[in-house]
């Protein structure tokens, strides 16, 4: 059994016993099941494997308030050459989250109800339809945090949840780390920070410290010390 | 209900798979020995494709990383947390105590700081010198041959410093800091505050061939799949089981008792078989117990009979007591000149390179004992989290904080690397007051009755935290640096952690000479019971400003030597 069938049978396996699950399996298509299995391996434990797969298969949001949450979020990160929030997967991790985090589901579908109520009372229309300074208009009122209080009237609360979702789902995407030009996570060797990086900060390594340092050149000879703690090799 | 008995016989039982679980099996399995390992959780290899999280990407997770299962983000390679479902424990009063657990091979061992610090000659006889709690029967010299073996054995860099509390060893060589931490450095100089490389048990450089080198990750968090890091199931089990050791592994199996004879020797353990769900006991000429010390007084507490009606060992009354914890509290410092970084790849080993001993003298601070600070900061993986709040810093440079527009990406961009962290953690006093026992009111989904735990901090441990904070703001200022936020108050204990969040916690089955004030003696073993042996945290007596892993290992290493000498000699 090569790993992705043996994946699956864990998976299903898991899934067979799990009762709850059962209708949303029988009411969802073999292929989009199949699809929401297989995006994702990310070392699950077959308990946890189960209830992400539980969350995946539900759905929390109807498609009028994904389409808002959709325009919202590309007015607070609007496309750019480096990346766009679809591209980032940001409704669908915002979908994903509000049943992983249920505090946020109030709070959200509340607040896209309130840019929607004050759209129409103010416009005549959703937020959607608004143009695009009338949805401006509205989202000035609410974008920028009152430094002088502790606790934030609701629509600010809501904006603010929003933006944070919208840039970690971007910031954490494969477009969005590029774009943030992170340039870890994969087999190299630390060998202190670059001369160019220590000038611009006027900085220097102590050259007593440098003694206590890796050598790059000899990590891959066994280590043995001298009685006195003193490394030899 | 009927017990399943096995009727193999084996020379030792060890309950738990940790560090002393780990170090006891490797030890007492090289001698030729019989072991059984009891771990309540999953068996876990880091080189397991299934399980291995090392080296994912955020995006490879539906939730980003978010800490939401497993509390310390989803990648963390630790099977519990604070709370299990199906295994509660309760807190009497307004105790507010945390325990996080780790049910897997391995345990909490696969996801820990690394952090290896040996106690120093004054750890050990601190009431020598402040009069406060108790000296441990014994002393440095007693433990320095293990320490030093396990240095060897399982590989830790660092730097020997001839700092007569902090000994030195047999160290592998240190990773440069990283630019934050020189910046720390600095403002560290400026406030007199000693700075020396870190000491992690990571491998920078080979110590056999049997474990890979690090590739700097950074992410120790989620164990080393080529075994670069130290976990008790890459480092101890497995290795003990590649030399021919006879291991055999009881995964998923839930002890809930050390069960006796008629003449009051250990025999065996039961333990509930979490797949099938039901008791099955096996039986041991041994018991080594390293289930953590809390896990651990739990089990000796649930082992009653006629002959130990209080538990078993508890003839003193004090297992459970003396829990003690680290204390710790942080802070962020926001460090403009580190605006706009350059790009390049700092991820290094998973942790600090370089941190704060403790560098002050007791008799001129209104607190005893003290603590040691790590740093943390740098160029991190983006994770859930990242682009939160992600302009709040604009205020400290007089510019608008929040809005939208791409102008939020140039923002995240620019504040990228710009806080560094400071982590204090000391010495807390152990006191009777403070302590787990069994909860008649509450059993877990197995049918065993669980912990409740009682734990105040006193005055000591908040003025120690008071004294981190304003070090913090100094080492800040002198950085060149904003810190944020207001120093916690004494309404909020001075920022003190709730006990149990550092995860320290220690001295539940305490060792001493004396059999009326300690529960073990100095090789382990319970005064009341010849064959039955704590190799945890729970013999601990005080635990310096040091976390403890290492001295667990020093001390599991020197017990599983006591046994197999006493064996020889047929005094088991």
């Amino acid at each position: 059994m090569d790993r992705r069938d043996s994946l699956k049978s864990m998976i299903l396996g898991s899934m067979a016993v799990g009762l709850t699950l059962e209708s949303c399996v029988n009411t969802t298509a073999p292929e989009i099941i199949e699809e929401k299995i297989w995006k994702y391996t990310y070392g699950r434990t077959p308990k946890e494997a189960v209830f992400d797969q539980e969350l995946m298969l539900e759905q929390f949001f109807e498609e009028s308030e994904l389409q808002t949450i959709k325009t919202l979020a590309n007015i607070i990160l609007p496309p750019n050459e480096h990346g766009t929030v679809e591209q980032a997967g940001v409704v669908d991790f915002i979908e994903f989250m509000v049943k992983d985090v249920p505090e946020f589901q109030v709070k959200i579908r509340g607040g896209l109800m309130w840019l929607n109520n004050t759209c129409n009372s103010k416009f005549n229309t959703s937020f959607v339809n608004c143009t695009e300074a009338q949805q401006k208009e509205i989202l000035d009122s609410i974008a920028f945090p009152v430094m002088e209080v502790d606790e934030q009237v609701q629509e600010i609360q809501f904006f603010s949840l929003m933006r944070n979702l919208v840039l970690t789902g971007y910031f954490t995407s494969e477009v969005g780390i590029k774009e943030l030009d992170y340039k870890g996570n994969m087999p190299n060797v630390w060998d202190g920070v670059p001369q160019e990086v220590l000038d611009d900060h006027g900085l220097s390594y102590d050259a007593e410290w440098l003694t206590k340092c890796m050598d790059p050149n000899n990590r891959d000879e066994v280590a043995q010390w001298d009685d006195e703690g003193n490394l030899i090799t | 209900m009927q017990i399943i008995e096995s009727q193999k016989i084996y020379d030792v039982i060890i309950v738990g798979s940790g560090a002393g679980g780990g170090m006891a099996t490797k030890v007492l399995a090289d001698a030729g020995l019989k072991v059984a390992v009891m771990e309540a959780g999953p068996f876990f290899d880091p080189a397991n494709p299934e399980q291995r999280t090392q080296l994912k990407w955020p995006y490879e997770s539906p939730r980003r990383g978010a800490g939401t299962q497993r509390d310390f983000g989803e990648f963390d390679m630790a099977y519990g947390g604070w709370n299990i479902e199906g295994e509660p424990y309760n807190n009497i009063g307004d105790t507010k105590f945390d325990w996080f657990r780790s049910r897997m091979l391995g345990g909490r061992t696969n996801h820990w700081g690394r952090i290896s610090l040996r106690f120093g000659p004054n750890d050990f006889k601190a009431k020598d010198r402040d009069g406060l709690g108790e000296n441990w029967p014994i002393g440095y010299d007693d433990v320095k041959p293990y320490y030093d073996k396990v240095d060897k054995l399982i590989g830790i860099f660092g730097s020997n410093e001839k700092r007569v509390n902090d000994p030195d060893g047999f160290f592998l060589p240190a990773p440069k800091p990283r630019l934050h931490e020189l910046y720390y450095i600095k403002g560290a100089k400026k406030s007199n505050v000693d700075v020396i490389p870190s000491r992690l048990s990571i491998l920078t450089k080979r110590i056999n061939n049997d474990r890979g080198v690090c590739f700097f990750c950074g992410q120790c968090n989620r164990s080393c799949s080529v075994y670069a890091d130290f976990s008790s199931g890459s480092c101890l089990i497995f290795p003990a089981q590649k030399n021919g050791g006879q291991v055999d592994l009881y995964v998923n199996s839930m002890v809930s008792e050390v069960t006796i004879d008629d003449n009051g020797k250990a025999n065996g353990v039961k333990y509930i078989n979490k797949e099938d769900r039901q008791l099955y006991k096996i039986k041991g000429k041994i018991v080594v117990l390293a289930a953590s010390a809390c896990s651990s007084a739990r089990i000796l507490l649930n082992s009653k009979s006629e002959k130990f009606p209080n538990g078993l060992g508890n003839s003193s009354g004090l297992i459970g007591k003396y829990l003690h914890d680290s204390t710790g509290t942080d802070r962020a410092v926001f460090v403009p000149e580190l605006m706009n970084r350059k790009r390049y790849n700092e991820d290094g080993v998973g942790g600090l390179h370089v941190y704060s001993p403790w560098w002050l003298d007791n008799k001129k601070l209104d607190f005893p004992r003290g603590y040691h600070i790590e740093i943390w900061g740098g160029m991190g993986m983006p994770g859930y989290g990242t682009g939160f709040d992600a302009n709040g810093l604009n205020k400290y440079l007089g510019l608008t904080v929040g809005g939208y527009g791409n102008g939020l990406r140039e923002d995240v961009k620019k504040f990228y690397g710009s806080v560094i962290g400071m982590s204090g953690r000391g010495e807390s006093i152990a006191r009777k007051e403070n302590y787990c026992e069994i909860d008649p009111t509450t059993v877990d989904e197995f049918g065993i009755p669980v912990l409740r735990f009682n734990y105040q901090w006193s005055d000591f441990e908040r003025k120690q935290a008071k004294h981190m904070h304003e070090t913090f703001e100094e080492i800040g200022h002198n950085m060149g640096g904003v810190v944020l936020g207001d120093a916690p108050g004494k309404d909020q204990n001075y920022g003190l952690l709730n006990p149990g969040r550092i995860i320290h916690e220690v001295g539940t089955t305490r060792m001493g000479s004396d059999p009326k004030t300690s529960v073990v003696n100095e090789f382990e073993r319970l005064h009341d019971v010849e064959n039955v042996f704590v190799v945890d945290a729970g013999p601990f007596v005080s635990q310096a400003d040091k976390n403890p892993t290492w001295t667990i290992l020093a001390l599991a290493w020197r017990t599983s030597d006591y046994i197999i000498e006493e064996l020889k000699k047929q005094n088991l």
